[in-house]
């Protein structure tokens, strides 16, 4: 019984799939998938959209929107007919097709990666064997879209967001695919659906997730950060920094575009949330050997609202970052610690004592890590200015 | 350490959050169409016509004088004075305003036509909800739209309502105190009526 409700929405796929004829079978299979995938994570969108301003709201100690619907839960349908109706304007000199394009290439990029994600046990659009790498193939995409709309709008603010938009998500890409390969290393795959199922152990009722051990710690947390800055979301957000230049990339974007780009943005900050339970958080896998029992795809939901709310909970929290501290963030913080986080993971698999393994792994990260901050903190101190001829 | 600043931020935004789902007095916000905060005493935005009594139009206190409209920087006032007369509150006969307007969407709300009345006729509203789908009808309030009582002077603004019925409560009774010797000379003083209830 269980194992039925764990497979429903295979079975399901399976029993329509068996109405087709044969040779429509393999297409149908991956519309099937790609509608599925659709409309599960654009209703989220909808849904998280609500969940985070009435979250902001309580973290500013504000109501939040609760006057559509009972308890404003309503409130994403009215945003989607306001966005629908509204006038979409195109500035005379921008170049039309690709301003047009833009924010239709950024949703299908943002879709693109959730081809490989393992949504629940035997839930994977395509297993591909380099399904990670894919992942990052596509999501790269992203950038592109970026930069088209920034370019297209011929505006200096939107041109200025685009190009601050490349520069982060270039450089925080770096320690996004370094903190990824610690699990590539232990899983020995960069299959999605066999890292995760290389996760799926339990010693005790305790889940053998990477999250779980120094490295994979240090890892989750490196990936979170380069996916919250590869994501465009606070504190990272300076591409559509509003109190600087307007709104970024999107200032040209009105009406049902805008909405797009959106979309686009919560649907890529859903896949890198999704490829972080996949790589760290054991995918689907249950947070106890007792609950196995619960779908596996209401364990993959359940962590990706988790994450999630940290998200809204991290936003509330931290402002913007400056210029010159995301990039020194990056180059001389991220990156390093990513590599020596590769160095520890590697020690980690070279040990085989348990105690002794976690010890030198965790002071391997620890050590560096303190210092590591220590010296950006002491340089980054400012000086009191003298002023030699002005007194 | 390192990044324990940031952790004692989250820690403070946690606190607001679920602080803000048990302690209401967190929670500033005014539900506004549903709960109403009080407006202050001196809240104003645009002028209205008092009258007396329970008939606008026989207890207008406006005597079409016209000075409001000279004085109203905007110009957004127009009066057509009336060519009868109609007694005031102390009797005597006075023209009224056979027109009354007041352009509110050009009126600044200066309270200079309150300044300058000197029958106290004309004071500030504080209704605020005034949006119409008409701004040229809609906007041009005539005197009956204008003319409100004197008891609802008295409930937004009781301390200058209050103080101006007594001012014309002793107008009152000194035009009865010159009129009374005239009409029966009689050798008791004549009691002035008793003021309103001070406040």
């Amino acid at each position: 019984m269980a194992a039925t409700i764990d497979q429903i929405f295979v079975l399901l796929k399976h029993w329509i799939l068996a109405h087709a004829p044969v040779w429509v079978q393999p297409i149908f299979s991956a519309v099937l998938s790609a509608v599925a995938i659709l409309v599960v994570f654009a209703s989220l969108f909808a849904l998280t959209t609500i969940l985070e301003r009435k979250g902001l709201g309580r973290f500013q100690n504000r109501y939040g929107p609760n006057r559509v619907g009972p308890f404003g839960l309503l409130q994403p349908l009215a945003d989607g007919l306001k966005s629908l109706t509204k006038e979409d304007i195109v500035p005379h000199s921008a170049d039309g097709v690709v301003h047009l394009l833009a924010p239709i290439a950024l949703v299908v990029a943002a879709f693109l990666g959730y081809a490989v994600l393992p949504l629940g046990r035997n839930m994977t659009a395509i297993n591909l064997d380099t399904g990670l790498l894919y992942f990052f193939a596509a999501g790269s995409a992203v950038e592109l879209t970026i930069f088209m709309a920034g370019w297209s709008s011929r505006n200096k603010y939107s041109l200025l967001g685009a190009m601050r938009a490349v520069a982060q998500m270039i450089s925080y890409e770096v320690p996004l695919i370094l903190s990824t390969i610690t699990v590539v290393m232990a899983a020995g795959a960069l299959s999605t659906v066999a890292i995760v199922e290389s996760q799926s152990a339990y010693s005790g009722i305790w889940p053998h997730w990477f999250v779980f051990t120094p490295w994979g710690f240090a890892g989750f947390v490196l990936f979170m950060i380069a996916g919250i800055a590869e994501s465009n979301r606070s504190p990272f957000d300076l591409p559509e920094g509003e109190s600087e230049i307007i709104a970024g990339y999107f200032i040209e974007y009105s009406g049902f575009k805008f909405a797009l780009f959106f979309l686009g943005e919560y649907i890529g900050m859903f896949a890198i949330c999704g490829l972080a339970i996949t790589l760290f958080l054991g995918g689907w896998t249950a947070p106890f050997s007792f609950l196995i029992w619960v779908p596996s795809y209401f364990w993959f939901f359940a962590k990706l609202l988790v994450l999630i709310a940290m998200l809204i909970w991290i936003r509330s929290t931290l402002p913007r970052l400056r210029m010159d501290q995301l990039m020194n963030f990056a180059w001389k913080f991220m990156l390093p610690m990513a590599l020596i986080n590769l160095f520890a993971a590697g020690v980690w698999h070279f040990i085989p004592s348990v105690p002794v393994r976690w010890l030198v792994s965790a002071i391997l990260i620890a050590i560096p890590y303190i210092l590591l901050g220590r010296g950006l903190m002491h340089s980054n101190k400012l000086e009191k200015r003298t002023y030699r001829f002005a007194d | 350490m390192l990044g324990e600043g940031i952790l004692k931020g989250l820690v403070e935004t946690a606190r607001n959050f679920f602080g803000s789902y048990v302690s209401k007095d967190r929670l500033t916000t005014v539900q506004f169409p549903e709960e109403r905060l009080p407006q202050p005493e001196a809240a104003r935005n645009y002028p209205f016509l008092v009258y007396d009594g329970g008939d606008w139009q026989a207890g207008l206190r406006c005597v079409a004088c016209q000075i409001c409209e000279k004085e109203c920087p905007p110009k957004c006032i127009f009066i057509e004075k009336s060519t009868d007369k109609k007694p005031d509150y102390t009797g005597k006969p006075q023209f009224y305003p056979a027109t009354f307007n007041i352009d509110v969407s050009v009126c600044m709300s200066c309270q200079i036509c309150v300044e300058v009345c000197p029958f106290d006729a004309i004071e500030m509203d504080n209704a605020f909800e005034l949006s119409t789908t008409d701004r040229f009808g809609g906007l041009l309030w005539n005197r009956e739209q204008l003319a409100k009582p004197n008891s609802y002077f008295h409930n937004i603004h009781p301390a200058t309502a209050t103080e101006i019925d007594e001012r014309l409560a002793a107008a009152k009774a000194k035009a009865e105190a010159k009129a009374k010797p005239a009409d029966a000379p009689t050798p008791t003083a004549p009691q002035p009526e008793p003021p309103p209830a001070k406040s």
